[in-house]
């Protein structure tokens, strides 16, 4: 088994492990993120709604309340630095009658005991003036709410912290951990990975991480919220993500109307406690409910507007029954020094997730000491997106480098160059689903009809894979049994 | 800004559709034609369809899909019109300014009238959501299509077909000649919606079971696909709990449909019915002026012969609204007449010409035939049927070339001559010899 030694390794290249890793990568301390799928953003963070939350959905004095304030207030700068697609669209909670509105100034009050500002309680004439399509009597606006592109921001943290020197190994599970004076001995795939500092961000099985060291404080339910994708119809119909007053007892903020940052719609998520965590099926059940509640908030939508669905699952600590959310826990274990557990990242967790990792960095440097490093760069070179340029932009790219003259993918305007630089990033995506999260083909209405053979043919005659080596998303998704002939 | 390059009518998509539509503007007097394809190859899907029944009707003969591509394309070249490939046209103005990417640059042409011909896109599994795992191994027809005759790709081995349209249909045959195990192919309406004719000569030669009434309501493999469920369905088209089945496969090909390829007629404010296809009047013009639409983008059709007769109109009419002339009206009516469903049983679908008539054989006599090649044509096949082989064959650097028999075998000779090809290649010569008969290479 190969070795491999760090002074901290992360488990997990979620949003979490990934602005972890960045966060620690500015300091003089060798980072390893160990990630058992085949690229970043595979497990919830990049399967969920995309919204940067405001923070006023948290309990008042919770983690979850300060991180999330925290976050959104940074979101805004730190996409721009990363060179994220990120937008401020605001978000309504839409009232339907007096007693919504009355929640809604509840709502409004805790938002501002929590620190949030921008909001406010809106008449039926604002809201659809907003929104001229929603149902609805008012509601509450909150101004800095903002919509972003969860799988994009997740791979600029990872690449980040890659420039700054972090190590990523994908491809290897962690199965077991050791733990001595010395540190902790760490299987994970085919490698033997050694540490001082241990930081457990595997989402769904964080309380697996943490069993493997004895700590069986902590159980995680898998709580599955499913999603329709709906065509680019967010300019005609909806530019603002509307949600329902939450209620009660359901362990998400109920399904809701989103706006994507590429102008779809997305519709959901429901909440389903499901007894297995890799369980992301859809079910005739829920897509049935789905569509008859988004028709609540939105009336003119239509079936035929549906391009494809997908489901994320929430890592929730509370049990089913019990309802509602449990607080992030973030910290030390006493019993294991140099042990961090972060258990429960449920949302806010996009928002919060460079809150989140500098109070990580904050309980790395009681273990260990942190220099910062005079080298540090914080700004990531983000990729062309040709289709977002001026003709004239266009016509000089072009020019220069033919690739950008050939649409690959029709529904998003994606150029064969956009392909190549998401074949050839820094982390080597191979797999179809790694090459869309980093140009956005295949996600279009077409489903990759006409995209998919083309970047296979890319990988085939210009990066000499065999199309059975082909995957969807890693080893176990190959796509193709082979060659006709 | 890009130079604007002006023309007279531009045809958008170098399919049948765009290829006879630039051909018949040239003919009817237009002084430029320029086509806009963005593949490199003009012929449109025909390319892929390397199985033989086009051109039935336009040419009296059964050509493969790339045989009455390469027609449409050289009547197009010699009638003067001007094919441009590699161009993706992305936003069309009410103005008629069209906008191409290419790997030469950005262009901008101003067009006296345009013909659309963008043909169609496939439904989806995500438009149809179904429920279940969303492993890899799930295809749209079309799609297997590509990669199997053109690719040089396998999709999977142990295949189950959703749908039962015609791409599906012959996806079947073709998976089963090229090595794969059909399990089945289930159709969620009570008969199936592709002709009769490929229900007989794609499914039941080849002992694949159609399953009516019938759908998928589970996929299942968290990575990759694993098996299928399939439920039978009630006449509201809702599964029956308890008739659930699983079939283990490791490929899934979804035939439920296809849809008017028009995102960029949209872009001019072309006006479009709820299906996606275009609305037109009965000159093939759209709702914007100058702005005409014809083929499988303007609505969806069984035949490329009536595509390429609907959109030579397209192109005439196109030339007459730049010179005012009285344009031609096209007649509705006029689509594919050939049976769809279940074949009649003790019936012989007659695959002759498009009439499809349904002949019967009663102690020794012929009828339901509207000519005496239908009979000649049931005899042979109650006696001896014979087919057209047709399938690709390998060239040295892997790309893939279709051909077919010159004339028909007997039909069990068919999926051993397929192995034989299979195993073959390409030597360089456009007539080959294969077990005693000539096979023929139809596009190099
Ligand atoms: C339906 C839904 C909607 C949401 N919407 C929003 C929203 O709009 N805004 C918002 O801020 N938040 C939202 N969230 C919450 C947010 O998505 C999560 O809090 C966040 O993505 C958690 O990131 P993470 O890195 O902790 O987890 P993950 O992204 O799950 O990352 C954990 C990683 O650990 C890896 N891993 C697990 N076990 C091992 C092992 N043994 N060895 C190696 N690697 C391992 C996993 O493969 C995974 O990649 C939503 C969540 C859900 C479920
Ligand atoms: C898979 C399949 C199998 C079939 N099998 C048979 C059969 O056995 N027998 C039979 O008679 N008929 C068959 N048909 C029907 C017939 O072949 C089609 O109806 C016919 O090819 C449609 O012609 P078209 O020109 O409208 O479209 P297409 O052939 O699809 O051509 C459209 C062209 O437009 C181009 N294009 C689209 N958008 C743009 C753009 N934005 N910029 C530039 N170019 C663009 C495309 O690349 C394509 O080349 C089949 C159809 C399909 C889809
Ligand atoms: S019998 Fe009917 S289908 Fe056959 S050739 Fe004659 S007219 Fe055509």
């Amino acid at each position: 088994m190969p070795a491999l030694d760090a002074d901290v390794i992360i488990i997990g290249a979620g949003a979490v492990g990934c602005a972890i890793a960045r966060e620690l990568s500015r300091y003089e301390a060798s980072i390893l993120v160990l990630e058992k799928e085949c690229d970043a953003a595979y497990g919830t963070s990049g399967r969920n709604s995309a919204v940067v939350h405001a923070g006023f959905n948290n309990k008042h004095g919770s983690l979850m309340a300060k991180l999330c304030v925290e976050g959104n207030k940074g979101f805004e700068a730190l996409a721009e630095l990363l060179n994220v697609p990120y937008r401020k669209t605001g978000k309504i909670l839409v009232a339907f009658d007096e007693a919504d509105m009355q929640e809604l100034a509840r709502i409004k009050a805790r938002g501002e005991d929590n620190g949030c500002t921008g909001l406010r309680l809106i008449d039926g004439t604002e809201l659809h003036a907003l929104a001229p399509k929603l149902r609805g009597i008012g509601g509450m606006l909150s101004e800095n709410t903002a919509i972003f592109n969860p799988f994009e921001y997740c791979i600029a943290l990872a690449e980040n912290a890659l420039v700054n020197g972090a190590r990523f190994v994908f491809n290897s599970e962690v199965t077991a951990i050791r733990h001595d004076d010395t540190g902790f001995t760490v299987t994970a795939g085919e490698n033997l990975c050694r540490c001082k500092v241990l930081i457990n961000a595997a989402g769904l099985y964080c309380d697996k991480i943490s069993a493997m060291l004895g700590i069986n404080d902590y159980r995680i339910y898998p709580c599955r919220g499913e999603y329709f994708i709906l065509d680019k119809i967010a300019g005609s119909f909806l530019n603002i993500p509307a949600y329902p007053v939450p209620r009660p007892g359901i362990g998400g903020l109920g399904v809701h109307l989103t706006p994507t940052i590429e102008g779809n719609i997305i519709i959901g998520p429901s909440a389903e406690y499901i007894s297995e965590r890799d369980d992301y099926a859809s079910t005739s059940e829920i897509m049935a409910k789905l569509f008859t509640e988004a028709l609540d908030l939105l009336p003119g939508l239509e079936r035929r507007q549906i391009i494809g669905n997908y489901c994320g699952i929430r890592p929730k600590q509370a049990p089913p029954g019990e309802g509602g959310f449990r607080d992030f826990v973030i910290k030390n274990e006493p019993a294991v020094p140099g042990f961090i557990n972060l258990i429960g990242i449920e949302s806010p967790g996009l928002t919060a997730s460079v809150p989140i990792a500098r109070m990580a960095a904050g309980l790395v440097s009681e273990n260990m000491p942190l220099k910062p490093k005079n080298d540090f760069i914080a700004r990531r070179r983000g990729r062309v997106k040709f289709s977002a340029l001026t003709q004239d932009e266009q016509q000089r790219l072009i020019a220069h480098n033919p690739d950008y003259g050939e649409i690959i993918c029709r529904c998003q305007n994606i150029t064969k160059q956009e392909i190549r630089d998401a074949i050839e990033n820094p982390f080597g995506a191979r797999s179809i689903s790694s090459i869309k999260y980093r140009s956005w083909a295949t996600t279009g209405r077409c489903n990759g009809g006409y995209c998919m053979t083309r970047i296979v043919d890319m990988l085939v005659n210009e990066y000499g894979l065999k199309p059975e080596e082909i995957t969807y998303r890693g080893k176990g998704s190959e796509m193709f049994s082979g060659r006709v002939k | 800004m890009t130079n604007k390059e002006f023309c007279g009518v531009l045809v958008i998509g170098a399919g049948p559709g765009g290829l006879a539509a630039a051909k018949s503007a040239r003919e009817s007097g237009a002084e430029s034609v320029i086509v806009l394809e963005r593949n490199t190859r003009p012929g449109g899907i025909l390319n892929q369809c390397i199985h033989d029944g086009f051109g039935l009707i336009r040419y009296g003969k059964a050509l493969t899909g790339p045989e009455y591509a390469s027609l449409a394309l050289s009547e197009a070249l010699s009638s003067g019109a001007k094919i441009l490939t590699g161009h993706h046209v992305t936003a069309i103005t009410p103005e008629r300014e069209v906008t191409a990417y290419s790997r030469s640059g950005i262009r901008t042409f101003c067009a006296k009238s345009i013909v659309l011909a963008t043909g169609c896109r496939e439904r989806t599994r995500g438009a149809i959501s179904i429920p279940g795992d969303r492993p890899a191994g799930v295809f749209t027809a079309g799609v297997v299509q590509e990669l199997v005759n053109v690719r040089n790709i396998m999709p999977g081995k142990r295949v189950v077909i959703l749908g039962s349209g015609d791409i599906g249909l012959i996806m079947a045959r073709r998976l089963t000649l090229e090595g794969a195990q059909v399990l089945a192919a289930a159709e969620i309406l009570p008969s199936p919606c592709g002709l009769a004719r490929n229900v007989s000569q794609c499914l039941y030669e080849f002992g694949i079971p159609l399953y009516v009434s019938t759908t998928v309501t589970r996929i299942i493999g968290r990575k990759k696909l694993e098996a299928v469920e399939l439920s039978d369905v009630d006449a509201d088209l809702k599964p029956i709990a308890g008739t659930e089945r699983v079939i283990e496969c490791d490929c899934l090909v979804l035939s439920v449909g296809l849809i008017p390829e028009n995102e960029i007629a949209k872009s001019a404010g072309v006006r479009l019915n709820p299906d996606n296809s275009v609305r037109t009047d009965e000159f093939l013009q759209t709702s914007v002026p100058g702005i005409f639409s014809c083929g499988n983008s303007r609505h969806v059709m069984d035949l490329a012969d009536y595509v390429s007769e609907q959109a030579e109109l397209a192109g005439t009419n196109a030339v007459r609204f730049i010179n005012g002339g009285h344009m031609l009206t096209w007649d509705e009516e006029k689509t594919n007449c050939m049976k769809k469903g279940f074949p009649d049983k003790d019936t012989i679908t007659c695959t002759v010409c498009p009439n499809g008539c349904q002949i019967k054989y009663s102690s020794g006599t012929y009828s339901g035939s509207k000519c005496a090649r239908g009979i000649a044509f049931a005899e042979q096949e109650r006696t001896s049927p014979r087919r057209t082989v047709t399938t690709t064959i390998r060239r040295k650097d892997g790309v893939l070339l279709p051909v077919r028999t010159a004339g028909t075998v007997e039909r069990g000779r068919v999926i051993p001559m397929v192995k034989m090809i299979r195993g073959m290649e390409f030597c360089g010569s456009e007539v080959l010899d294969v077990d005693g008969e000539t096979l023929k290479v139809s596009a190099v």
